[in-house]
């Protein structure tokens, strides 16, 4: 079973985007409350996918991009960034610094499904 | 997504905009400062976001819409656009509240929409005033390119307004292990913040140590090199200068590979396989959030049964007492195990009464945003001040006493304070002063709300009470007993007592509330100086010791936090003084209650006292005549119900556990009305 991480810091947020991709029955989904979450996650999980809010305290969306990106060990994982409206500046440097994808909130269910199923398979 | 049930959206929406709030009120004590705490300037923005976000996906597009603009309006505060004043503060408060306002017309109904207009095109005119931004430019750092792509727009905002005050900007070098660099990162956080302002965080890996995780940390420091590199604590890292003022050329340096530091508090490694392996394994990552929104309701379940628990135990202990009684050798293991469940009773229920504890902060801040709102209505100059905010009290009583803490406020505000013009006429300083004091004593927690406007003048009071026949022209009333005159519901009438004494706007409401919550409402006030109110409320009122006590063949519970002593009556202790009862009591006189004074008893059945409960709260205290003590006993009080609450001096009803139901009396109604008695009032 292929490995997702979410990292979001809004539980809500966080159970809505978990419950959309359970729906699709084919992947483990693995929960980060924050970036450092995330960072503990990776090294432990091999993770198949990455899903990123930006706007999170501590460390923020596109540094966890950044540091993907720069280490080869999670280079090649594809990522998604989730943003919202107003926030193109952000979302700009997210994909400059090589996320794959990128969702703006709100967004529909089918679309993050899609978005995974082209990436992931 | 709006299929999604509401319950979770409204928990967290009402979360972030508490949050939202309280971060706000912080944020006023800057106003007009030179510049807010960044950290909390982003928080607040942050929050917004999520609001955002979180709105729209559950298709509450008012909500998504009025939070957009909030945040964005933030936005330009915190990347300077619009400094922070007094206008735009109000419109961060009211849109907050405007918020909350609309997230609580969804709960109710989830398909109502509001008209948001009045808010937004405030905050559109509020953008117009953005003033320019002048910019240096951020090419001129001996920065690694590459990190500057990684910093938000805040971030860059941030290293910018650094760089034009000529901060000394430094990238910090930290390695720390995978299984601790959360905890070291945070305590070397805190550590740089106390001397500066941590930009952005960047995680990298480290060549050399594939189990450890590098930081570079951009960071302006408010203090030279020399002494960071002195601090203890900073002492492991190395610093690298990137500001301009040191360089000086405009080349940018190459990348900097982390240096290969050791990180601190490095135990072994053959230990740490050892000892962070089974803790890793521990935290597993899908239970992330620390702590879970309960409905209240639950909790009062909870609360009840451990109530009704430890009537069973009392039941259980007492049919160990019988068979030990009746020599059955196993009644002592039964003795035991009872002692031991008791232990545990109490444990759970403390713990469960932990839970419900809230700071008295939650409750200082929806009163700060009133007092803001208000201030600004009606003209007036405050300043405001909260003391013990981190007091915690019952969330019930704090529920339940917004209303009548607003309407103190509301009074002090209105009534209380002069006008500006008044106030520089009569010496006393320009803006007006509002005090919020929350203290703890032993079970109850005392919140002051202290102001220094014109005051409450005692004789104004005592010619309105002679006027209205409350009280006789000739007896003596003493300064309480005139006060105490505020809350009669006879006495006050809006416009007529506002004149006078400048106060009175139902505070028979405000006491008969406090009163519900087995509180105490107290007045004290120098005219010309200012006004004092403390209410004294119980720090829970769900479960509590009781005082079981006979009077007149009939057993009462009485609250053992208003139990001061008890005393064994003897022949001649009772005196008799202006036809009541009072007795001595260690030099000082305390007035005697006989309970059918108060609930009018068969008086043929009336039998002697034995006992003298002595109850009250410090100096206002008063002898409550029983025939007998049936020792202490937990209680749940039970409200006796909308239809009863007009008895005076029973404060609900309790189960003592062998199927028989007493009433608890409320202490605090007794109290009053035995002392205001000789006033000729009733209270």
């Amino acid at each position: 079973m292929k490995k997702i991480l979410v990292t979001e810091d809004s539980a809500t947020m966080r159970g809505l985007i978990v419950s959309t991709l359970e729906a699709m029955e084919r992947f483990e989904i693995i929960e980060a409350g924050n970036g450092f979450e995330a960072l503990r996650a990776l090294p432990r999980e091999k993770v198949d996918l990455i899903i990123t809010d930006i706007n999170m305290p501590d460390i923020n969306g596109l540094e966890l991009v950044n540091f993907c990106r720069s280490n080869p060990l999670y280079q090649a994982t594809p990522l998604i960034i989730i943003s919202t409206e107003g926030s193109e500046h952000d979302r700009e440097k997210g994909l400059a610094l090589g996320a794959n994808a990128y969702l703006v909130k709100p967004f529909l269910p089918q679309d993050l499904q899609q978005l995974v199923q082209e990436l992931i398979s | 997504m709006s299929r999604q049930p509401t319950q979770e959206y409204l928990a967290e929406a009402e979360e972030l905009l508490e949050r939202l709030g309280q971060d706000l009120a912080l944020l006023g004590e800057s106003i007009d400062a030179d510049e807010a705490d960044p950290d909390l300037v982003n928080s607040i923005f942050r929050d917004a976001h999520s609001l955002k976000g979180l709105s729209g996906m559950f298709g509450f597009d008012d909500i998504a819409e009025l939070s957009h603009h909030l945040e964005t309006l933030l936005d330009h505060f915190r990347l300077g656009k619009i400094a922070l004043n007094a206008i735009l503060y109000d419109a961060l408060f009211e849109t907050v509240e405007g918020l909350g306002l609309l997230v609580r017309e969804k709960a109710l109904n989830p398909q109502t929409r509001m008209d948001i207009s009045s808010y937004v095109s405030r905050i559109d005119k509020l953008m117009q005033s953005q003033k320019d931004e002048n910019a240096t430019s951020l090419a001129s750092l001996s920065l690694d390119p590459a990190l500057l792509k990684v910093l938000t727009e805040y971030e860059e905002h941030r290293l910018q307004e650094n760089l034009n005050r000529g901060s000394l900007l430094l990238l910090v070098h930290a390695l720390f292990e995978l299984e601790s660099f959360d905890t070291d990162l945070s305590a070397l956080t805190r550590e740089l913040k106390q001397a500066g302002e941590v930009i952005s965080t960047l995680p990298g890996v480290s060549n050399d140590n594939p189990t450890c995780l590098a930081f570079r940390i951009l960071f302006a420091s408010k203090v030279p090199l020399e002494n960071l590199q002195a601090q203890a604590g900073l002492a492991p890292y190395e610093f690298e200068i990137v500001s301009q003022e040191r360089h000086g050329m405009l080349e940018p340096a190459a990348p900097v590979p982390p240096p290969a530091l050791t990180p601190r508090q490095d135990p072994p490694k053959d230990k740490i396989a050892l000892a962070t392996q089974p803790i890793a394994d521990e935290l597993s990552l899908r239970s992330l959030s620390q702590s879970v929104r309960v409905d209240i309701g639950k909790l009062n379940v909870l609360m009840n049964l451990v109530g009704e628990l430890g009537l069973a135990r009392g039941h259980i202990a007492q049919l160990a007492d019988t068979l030990t009684q009746a020599g059955i050798p196993q009644a002592r293991d039964l003795d035991k195990a009872v002692h031991v469940l008791e232990r545990r009773l109490g444990e759970l229920q403390k713990a469960v009464m932990d839970v419900r504890m809230v700071p008295v902060r939650q409750l200082f801040d929806k009163m700060t945003r009133i007092v803001r709102r208000m201030a600004h209505e009606m003209g007036k100059k405050v300043e405001l001040a909260t003391y013990g905010a981190d007091t915690e009290f019952d969330k019930l009583i704090a529920e339940d006493l917004a209303d009548p803490m607003m309407h103190i406020i509301r009074n002090a505000l209105d009534h209380g304070l002069e006008s500006s013009v008044e106030r520089l006429s009569l010496g006393k300083p320009e803006v007006g002063r509002i005090e919020m004091r929350a203290t703890q004593r032993g079970n109850h927690v005392v919140l002051e709300i202290i102001d220094d406007g014109r005051g409450i003048d005692p004789q104004v009071l005592q010619a309105k009470g002679i006027e209205k026949g409350l009280i006789n022209p000739e007896a003596q009333v003493s300064r309480q007993d005139l006060f105490a005159l505020l809350f009669h519901p006879g006495f006050s009438t809006r416009d007529q007592v506002s004149e006078y004494s400048g106060r009175g706007v139902g505070m028979d409401v405000v006491k008969n509330n406090i009163a519900a919550m087995s509180g105490i409402i107290d007045i004290e006030s120098t005219p010309g100086q200012g006004t004092q109110i403390a209410l004294t409320l119980p720090i829970t009122l769900a479960i509590i010791k009781a005082l079981v006590v006979r009077i007149q063949q009939r057993d009462y519970a009485i609250p053992l936090t208003s139990v001061l002593e008890t005393l064994l009556l003897e022949p001649g202790m009772i005196r008799s003084i202006e036809g009541r009862q009072v007795m001595s009591l260690r030099g000082s006189t305390l007035p005697l209650l006989h309970l059918n004074q108060i609930f009018q008893f068969d008086q043929t059945t009336s039998t002697a006292g034995e006992y003298v409960v002595v109850v009250g709260f410090v100096d206002r205290r008063i002898g409550l005549i029983v025939e007998a003590l049936h020792g202490q006993q937990d209680v749940v009080i039970k409200s006796l119900g909308e239809s009863l609450s007009f008895v005076q001096g029973i404060a609900g009803a309790a189960d003592l556990g062998n199927q028989k139901t007493v009433l608890v009396l409320d202490i605090g109604n007794l109290v009053s009305a035995t002392l205001h008695k000789d006033g000729g009032l009733n209270v």
